[in-house]
């Protein structure tokens, strides 16, 4: 059967309906899904939303139990190989070759695509500089720190110059330094019009870097829109945490005559959302209490939708 | 109704991959595959080979020797099928890795089964090179050895691989070891003629693809006859078809899931 290549326009990952159950737990519960050409798209969620069997669907290393699923022009998983020339991984666990050094890692890479012979040597040096990794391309892997494992997991995930790059919580475990690092690159693939779809638990991270995001809780996509429209369209522009027992109970209180004022307890938090803060400001600091006033982020869609925190 | 692997060329990168990292440790590894055989030729050869005599017209050492290369290629095939591709398997995630690229469980299979033949055809290989040295073996003949031992690491190298695709540990290798690989083994006629053993369990072990193997193996290179080449070539294709079917299905299980 011949598969027609995507246009530009065209959508490189189109799912209706996934489901997966493992005995009696649906992990994906009817997950719809589209992500379009150029796009830096996210699946937020805390961990055990289902986030990770996604990705492993798209991939084809996870059959679904339902629904249907293209990823760049090709039903996965019936052609989950073909799909995957053109796809860059990148693992939630190290999946670094502890037999080399860091260019063997590529160049046995590049093997498992086909790619070898004397157009490689040049990918592979311009690899280990986006890497920064270079002067240790013969250093085994044993020998590099948890960030640079990172950033060769990244490049080794470019070997096949994919159209598209998925990467399952990259930076989970990074010191912020690193993270910047990777955070870099990959808005720097972005620019270059790789199609990006990352996993994160961070709701930083997924607001910095994501154009659109899926929120995903229980194995279900609760909401799916830019970080900023879901923000707008879900929350009250200003939130105010009071971070102490006294102010707490001065939250209660205000937030109980109503007037636009929303309350949330989270754990030792109370959350005030309003989109008028400035009596409420007033009357607190009136009080002397202590609190913090923020805009509303990804963290307060998420707890709005889910009754939970994300779990940083 | 279990689907029948359909590997790729693809293969062959993993059967690479275990290569390049095999001449990273070249002199452990050449070291390994002459060492311990080589003591067993000479330890039971000499020591025991004056005791026994000769076998017919065969000396007891070069009748050993042939039986060696059998049974190193068995345990070398199987120890790279079992305790090297469950590390690549398990710990080192080396299997997942190829999966993110254009591989599928098929092609790792089928890649780690031809490697595991390759490392046994050269422990093989070693052997047959002092047994010439030590002028055991018969005439050129010995050469047409060679791809029918390739062919029996294959088998051997299959059917470990299904252990391994049962494996939650290293410790579960020691089953097949004591249950299956040992009593091959000793009832093989590796280390001497099945007809000593009573016929019920000649009978009973000829099941078994070593005896085909060594069947197949030591008239070629010792001057002998085959005497029934087609039933042994029936037996060990069939073990290492079956093999590479059943562990691929087994581990298309674990790992696609």
């Amino acid at each position: 059967m011949r598969v027609e290549q995507p246009s530009a326009a065209a959508p490189l990952v189109v799912a209706h309906g996934l489901c997966k159950r493992y005995g009696e737990q649906w992990v994906v519960d009817g997950v719809d899904l589209e992500v379009r050409q150029g796009e830096f798209f996210g699946l937020l969620g805390p961990n055990g939303a289902g986030k990770t069997t996604i990705l492993r669907m798209l991939l084809g290393l996870t059959p679904p139990d339902g629904g249907e699923l293209q990823v760049l022009g090709e039903p996965i998983p019936a052609r989950a190989r073909e799909a995957r020339t053109r796809i860059g991984v990148v693992p939630q666990f190290d999946s670094l070759d502890p037999d080399f050094t860091v260019r063997e890692n590529l160049v046995t890479y590049a093997s498992y695509f086909g790619l070898r012979g004397k157009d490689l040597a040049p990918r592979i040096a311009e690899l280990l500089a986006l890497a920064n990794l270079e002067g240790r391309e013969d250093t085994p892997i044993a020998a590099l720190s948890g960030g640079m494992k990172r950033r060769l997991t990244l490049v080794r995930a470019l070997v096949n110059e994919p159209r598209l790059v998925v990467l399952d919580e990259p930076t989970t475990g990074l010191d912020p330094q690193a993270r910047h690092h990777i955070w870099q690159r990959l808005r720097e693939l972005r620019d270059t019009g790789t199609t990006l779809i990352m996993t994160t638990h961070y709701m930083e991270e997924a607001e910095r870097l994501c154009d659109r995001l899926a929120i995903i809780d229980a194995g279900r996509v609760l909401a799916s829109a830019s970080p900023r429209t879901l923000i707008q369209a879900h929350i009250e522009p200003h939130v105010i945490e009071l971070l102490d027992a006294p102010g707490r109970a001065a939250g209660e209180v205000l937030a109980a005559r109503g007037a636009g004022v929303r309350a949330y307890r989270a754990g030792d938090l109370l959350l005030l959302y309003t989109a008028t803060p400035g009596a409420l400001l007033e009357e607190l600091d009136a009080a002397g209490h202590r609190y913090l006033h923020r805009p509303a982020n990804l963290e307060d869609v998420f707890l709005k939708l889910t009754g939970h925190e994300l779990r940083d | 109704m279990i689907a029948l692997p359909r590997p790729s060329f693809r293969s062959l990168a993993v059967w690479q991959r275990n290569l390049r990292v095999w001449r990273k440790m070249l002199l452990p590894s050449i070291l390994g595959h002459f060492g311990e055989p080589l003591l067993y030729l000479l330890a039971f050869g000499y020591g025991f080979g004056r005791l026994v005599g000769d076998l017919g017209q065969l000396s007891y050492v070069a009748f050993l020797a042939s039986g060696i290369i059998c049974s190193s290629a068995l345990f070398t095939a199987s120890f790279e099928a079992m305790y090297s591709a469950f590390t690549r398997m398990a710990n080192q995630q080396t299997w997942n890795a190829m999966l993110n690229a254009p591989l599928v469980v098929d092609d790792i299979v089928l890649g780690e089964v031809l490697w595991a033949a390759t490392k046994g055809l050269m422990s093989a290989m070693a052997i047959l090179l002092v047994a010439t040295a030590m002028g055991l073996v018969a005439d050129w003949r010995a050469l047409w050895a060679l791809p029918v031992v390739a062919l029996s690491g294959f088998t051997f190298a299959a059917c470990a691989m299904v252990v391994t695709a049962f494996a939650r540990n290293y410790d579960f290798f020691l089953y097949y070891f004591t249950l299956i690989l040992t009593p091959m083994l000793l009832t093989g006629g590796v280390f001497f003629p099945r007809e000593q053993f009573p016929e019920w369990l000649q009978g009973l072990t000829y099941v078994l693809p070593l005896p085909h193997a060594v069947d197949l193996i030591r008239p070629l290179l010792t001057g002998g006859s085959l005497h029934q080449p087609w039933l042994n070539l029936a037996v060990v294709v069939g073990y290492g078809l079956a093999g590479l079917i059943s562990a691929t299905a087994l581990i298309r299980r674990r790992m696609i899931c």
